[in-house]
C-alpha cells in the first residue's frame, strides 16, 4: 500500500517535467570545505578568487601562471628554507597557525642574515572545516606577510577527507636575498664571542600548553610569536661581526645552543641567572616539571656577536619592539668543545643536553 | 617567583652550606627519598657544593619508577581494547612495559590521553557514556588523595564507565625496608616532603627509633634541601637519631588530615610488588570492597601476562641506594630516554633520567 502510494502516476510526473528542470541548482556559497573544494575545478578556483588572492595580492601572484615569476634587484647569495606547520590549537593566545606559518619561514629565513622577500603557501585542508576558519587565517598570514615585508607569490590547496587531516596544515617556503658581507652560520661560534637572547623564555611553549585542552592554568601568557627579519636589520646596521643566529623554536635554548657548540666545535658557558623567564611562564613550567630552557618559542632570537660589538647590537636590539627586553647571557669558550654548560644561580655548574624526547608533564 | 625564588637565593644556601662544611667532621651517607629531591639536587648542583664527606644517595619515591611490570603490560592490554579511553599522566606514556609503552600503543590505534588530574578523567567519563574510561592511579600518599577523590565522585555521580587501574605505594614501608637490608649504606634520610605534606610525620618515630637513624622531612628547593641536609648532619655529627621537620612552612606533625581520611574511605593497605625492588609488605594501597565496581583490574579480565625485564637494567640496586646510575653499562648508551630500557630512565623524578639530563658526562 505505502509503496504504491509513492509511486507518482504518470501523469504525475508528466506534469513535473512541464514545470522545468528538476536538478536543484548546487550550493554555490558553503560555509564548510567539501572534498570539492579540493578537486582543482571551480570549487577550488572559486575558494582561491575570494579567500587567499585578496589576501595575499601582490604582482607575482596576480599573473596566475603555473609558477610565480620574480625579479631579483642584484646578484649574490639567496637562502631558501620550506617549513611544515601543525598546531592544536589553530588559534591560540598571541597567534595562529595562518601567522605561525609566515613567521616561521621568515625567521629561518632571517637567522642566516637573509632579507626574506617570496614566500609561498601550500594548504591542506580538512573536510568539514569552516571557511570562516579558512579566511580567518588567510588574513592572518596578510597580516604577518604585510609586517615581515613580504609577498605570498604562489600557494596550492589540497582537501583532506574528514578525519585524515587536524583542520589545516600549512607548509611555507621562502627565499630571501643575502646582501653582501653577511657571514652567519652555526659553525662561526669563536671562543670569546658572546651570547645575546632577544627576550623571555617559553612564552609560546606555556601560551600552547595553557591552551590545549585540560589544562587549567589560569596564565595571561601569550605566544611570542612575530616575524624577526626586522630585529636582524637592526642588528646587522649596528654591526656586522654576528657570527651566529638561531630561533629558539622546538626543543627551546638549549637545543640551539647545543647544535651551535657542535658545529663550532666550541662550549658555550651561560649564566642562569641571566636568562630572562617571566614569573608567569616559570610558574607554568615548575607545576609541570618543565624547563624553559626546553620551551618553544616562536619570536626570539640568539645570537652568538664579536665581544667588540655585542654592546652595540644590544643597544640596537633594544630599540626595537621585538628586542626590548634583549640580553647578554653567556660567552663562547674554547673548551670542553661541543658542550653548553649553565652557572646555577647557586653557582654549581651543570651542563646542558639537548631536548631528549617529546615533553611530557609530570605526575607529582 | 613568590615563595620559590627566596628558596634559591643564592646568598642564604651559600651560608647554610657553609655551616654544613663546619658541622661535618667524618663521612655520612644521606638518602634523599623523593624523585623530585633528586632532580632538584642535580638541577642546581647541590650535590657538588656539599663537602666531599657527605654522600647523597638517591631513593626509590619516583612513582612512575617503582609501579611494577606486570601492571603496566596489564596498562597496555587494557588501553588497547577499543572500547576504553585510558587516561594516565605524562610521564607514564613512556614507560616500558615487556616491549611496548603506552606512547606506542596510542599510535597503534589504542585510545590513550594525557589528564592533569583524575577529576579530568571523570569529565572524561561523563562526556563519553558509551567508552569506558580507565584511569591509571599511580603514585605515592601525594597522589592517592585526588585518585581516592575521583572514584568517590564516580560513585556519587552513579558513573558506571569510569574505573582506576591502582598502583599506589606508601613511603614508610620502603624505608624500613632499605633499612632492614644487610647491603644498606643509609645512615639518615631526607624525608619526601610533599609525601609529609599529606600524611604529616607521625609515621617516622618508630623507624627512627628501630633503626637508630635521623629523619629529616626536607622541601624541595635548594635551601630547603641545604637545611635538611644540615640537619641531618648535625643530629649524626652529635649522635642524635631524632625525627626533626625542616620544612615547617608546609608540613605539620599530623599532616592534612582531611585527606588521609579520604585515603581511609576509599581504599586498605595491601602488600605491593615495587619494580626493581620487589615485594614490600603493606607497602600500598589497593580499593576497599565497596568501591570494587571501579577497579579496573577486575573490571577488565586480560589475559595472564608474562613479564619480561631487560636484563642489562640495574634500576633495582639504584632505587635501593646501592647503586648510581653510572655505574650501569647501558647508562647512555643502549639506555637513553629515547630507548629507556627501565622506568628510571623515563620520568623527569627518575635518578637515571635525572642523571641523563645533567650528569651525563660523568660517564666512566
Amino acid at each position: 500500500m505505502k509503496q504504491k502510494a509513492n509511486k507518482p502516476k504518470r501523469d504525475e510526473q508528466k506534469s513535473m517535467i512541464v514545470q522545468g528542470p528538476v536538478c536543484p541548482r548546487p550550493i554555490e556559497q558553503r560555509e564548510v570545505i567539501v572534498m570539492g573544494h579540493g578537486s582543482g575545478g571551480k570549487m577550488t578556483r572559486d575558494l582561491i578568487a575570494r579567500y587567499f588572492l585578496p589576501a595575499f595580492e601582490n604582482p607575482p601572484l596576480m599573473q596566475e601562471d603555473d609558477s610565480a615569476v620574480v625579479q631579483l634587484s642584484e646578484a649574490g647569495r639567496l637562502a631558501i628554507s620550506t617549513d611544515g606547520h601543525i598546531v592544536d590549537p589553530i588559534f591560540f593566545p598571541g597567534g595562529d597557525i595562518g601567522r605561525l606559518a609566515v613567521c616561521g619561514t621568515v625567521n629561518d629565513l632571517a637567522m642566516v642574515g637573509a632579507q626574506p622577500q617570496w614566500l609561498t603557501a601550500s594548504f591542506i585542508l580538512e573536510e568539514g572545516l569552516p571557511i570562516s576558519t579558512v579566511e580567518r587565517v588567510a588574513q592572518s598570514m596578510r597580516a604577518a606577510a604585510e609586517e615581515a615585508g613580504v609577498m605570498i607569490v604562489a600557494g596550492d590547496t589540497k582537501v583532506a577527507e574528514r578525519g585524515k587531516a587536524d583542520k589545516i596544515f600549512i607548509s611555507t617556503t621562502g627565499i630571501g636575498h643575502i646582501p653582501k658581507g653577511r657571514d652567519v652560520s652555526g659553525t662561526n661560534a669563536r671562543p670569546g664571542d658572546v651570547v645575546i637572547l632577544s627576550g623571555s623564555l617559553g612564552d609560546h611553549g606555556v601560551a600552547v600548553l595553557a591552551e590545549r585542552g585540560g589544562l587549567a592554568l589560569e596564565t595571561t601568557i601569550k605566544s611570542d610569536l612575530a616575524p624577526l627579519n626586522k630585529l636582524v636589520e637592526a642588528m646587522f646596521a649596528a654591526g656586522s661581526a654576528i657570527h651566529v643566529m638561531r630561533d629558539p623554536t622546538r626543543g627551546g635554548l638549549a637545543t640551539s645552543l647545543n647544535e651551535i657548540s657542535q658545529q663550532s666545535g666550541v662550549a658555550i658557558a651561560l649564566d642562569e641567572s641571566s636568562i630572562p623567564v617571566r614569573p608567569a611562564v616559570k610558574a607554568a613550567c615548575e607545576l609541570l616539571g618543565f624547563d624553559p630552557l626546553y620551551m618553544a618559542n616562536e619570536g626570539k632570537l640568539v645570537a652568538i656577536v664579536s665581544p667588540e660589538e655585542a654592546d652595540k647590537i644590544l643597544a640596537a636590539m633594544r630599540a626595537t619592539e621585538v628586542g626590548a627586553k634583549a640580553c647578554s647571557i653567556g660567552e663562547v669558550m674554547e673548551a670542553p668543545a661541543g658542550r653548553v654548560l649553565l652557572r646555577t644561580a647557586i653557582g654549581a655548574t651543570r651542563a646542558i643536553y639537548m631536548l631528549a624526547g617529546e615533553m611530557l608533564p609530570r605526575i607529582c | 617567583m613568590k615563595y620559590i625564588d627566596e628558596y634559591r637565593d643564592a646568598e642564604l644556601v651559600q651560608r647554610v652550606l657553609a655551616e654544613i662544611h663546619r658541622t661535618v667532621s667524618r663521612p655520612w651517607v644521606l638518602m634523599e627519598i623523593c624523585g623530585g629531591q633528586t632532580h632538584e639536587i642535580v638541577e642546581h648542583g647541590l650535590d657538588q657544593l656539599l663537602p666531599p664527606e657527605i654522600e647523597l644517595v638517591h631513593g626509590p619515591g619516583c612513582p612512575v619508577c617503582v609501579t611494577p611490570l606486570e601492571l603496566i603490560d596489564k596498562a597496555l592490554a587494557i588501553a588497547s581494547l577499543p572500547e576504553v579511553i585510558f587516561a594516565s599522566y605524562g610521564d607514564m606514556l613512556r614507560v616500558p612495559g615487556s616491549g611496548r609503552d603506552l606512547q606506542a600503543t596510542r599510535a597503534m590505534g589504542g585510545d590513550v590521553r594525557v589528564v592533569y588530574s583524575p577529576l579530568d578523567a571523570i569529565q572524561l567519563a561523563q562526556k563519553n557514556p558509551d567508552r569506558e574510561i580507565v584511569f591509571f592511579a599511580i603514585g605515592f600518599e601525594t597522589t592517592a588523595p585526588p585518585n581516592a577523590m575521583s572514584v568517590m565522585q564516580a560513585k556519587s555521580l552513579g558513573l558506571s564507565n569510569y574505573s582506576v587501574l591502582v598502583s599506589q605505594f606508601k613511603v614508610p614501608p620502603a624505608m624500613e625496608a632499605i633499612l632492614a637490608s644487610p647491603y644498606n649504606r643509609v645512615q639518615g634520610f631526607l624525608g619526601a616532603g610533599h609525601v609529609n605534606a599529606v600524611m604529616g610525620y607521625w609515621e617516622y618515630a618508630p623507624i627512627a627509633k628501630k633503626h637508630g637513624v635521623p629523619i629529616v622531612v626536607t622541601g624541595f628547593e635548594p635551601l630547603d634541601l641545604a637545611r635538611g641536609i644540615l640537619m641531618t648532619v648535625k643530629q649524626l655529627e652529635a649522635g642524635r637519631k631524632e625525627v626533626e621537620n625542616a620544612y615547617p612552612r608546609i608540613v605539620t606533625y599530623k599532616g592534612n588530615q582531611e585527606a588521609q581520611a579520604m585515603i581511609k574511605r576509599v581504599y586498605e593497605t595491601c602488600d605491593r610488588k615495587w619494580r626493581g625492588i620487589g615485594m614490600i609488605p603493606k607497602s600500598g594501597w589497593r580499593l576497599r570492597d565497596e568501591y570494587a565496581s571501579f577497579d579496573a583490574e577486575r573490571r577488565f579480565a586480560v589475559e595472564e601476562i608474562r613479564a619480561e625485564e631487560s636484563p642489562l637494567c640495574i634500576a633495582g640496586e639504584i632505587l635501593q641506594g646501592l647503586k648510581k646510575p653510572t655505574d650501569c653499562s647501558a647508562f647512555g648508551v643502549e639506555c637513553t630516554p629515547q630507548t629507556p630500557l627501565g622506568a628510571l630512565m623515563v620520568s623527569s623524578e627518575g635518578t637515571c633520567s635525572t642523571y641523563y639530563q645533567y650528569r651525563r658526562s660523568l660517564k666512566k
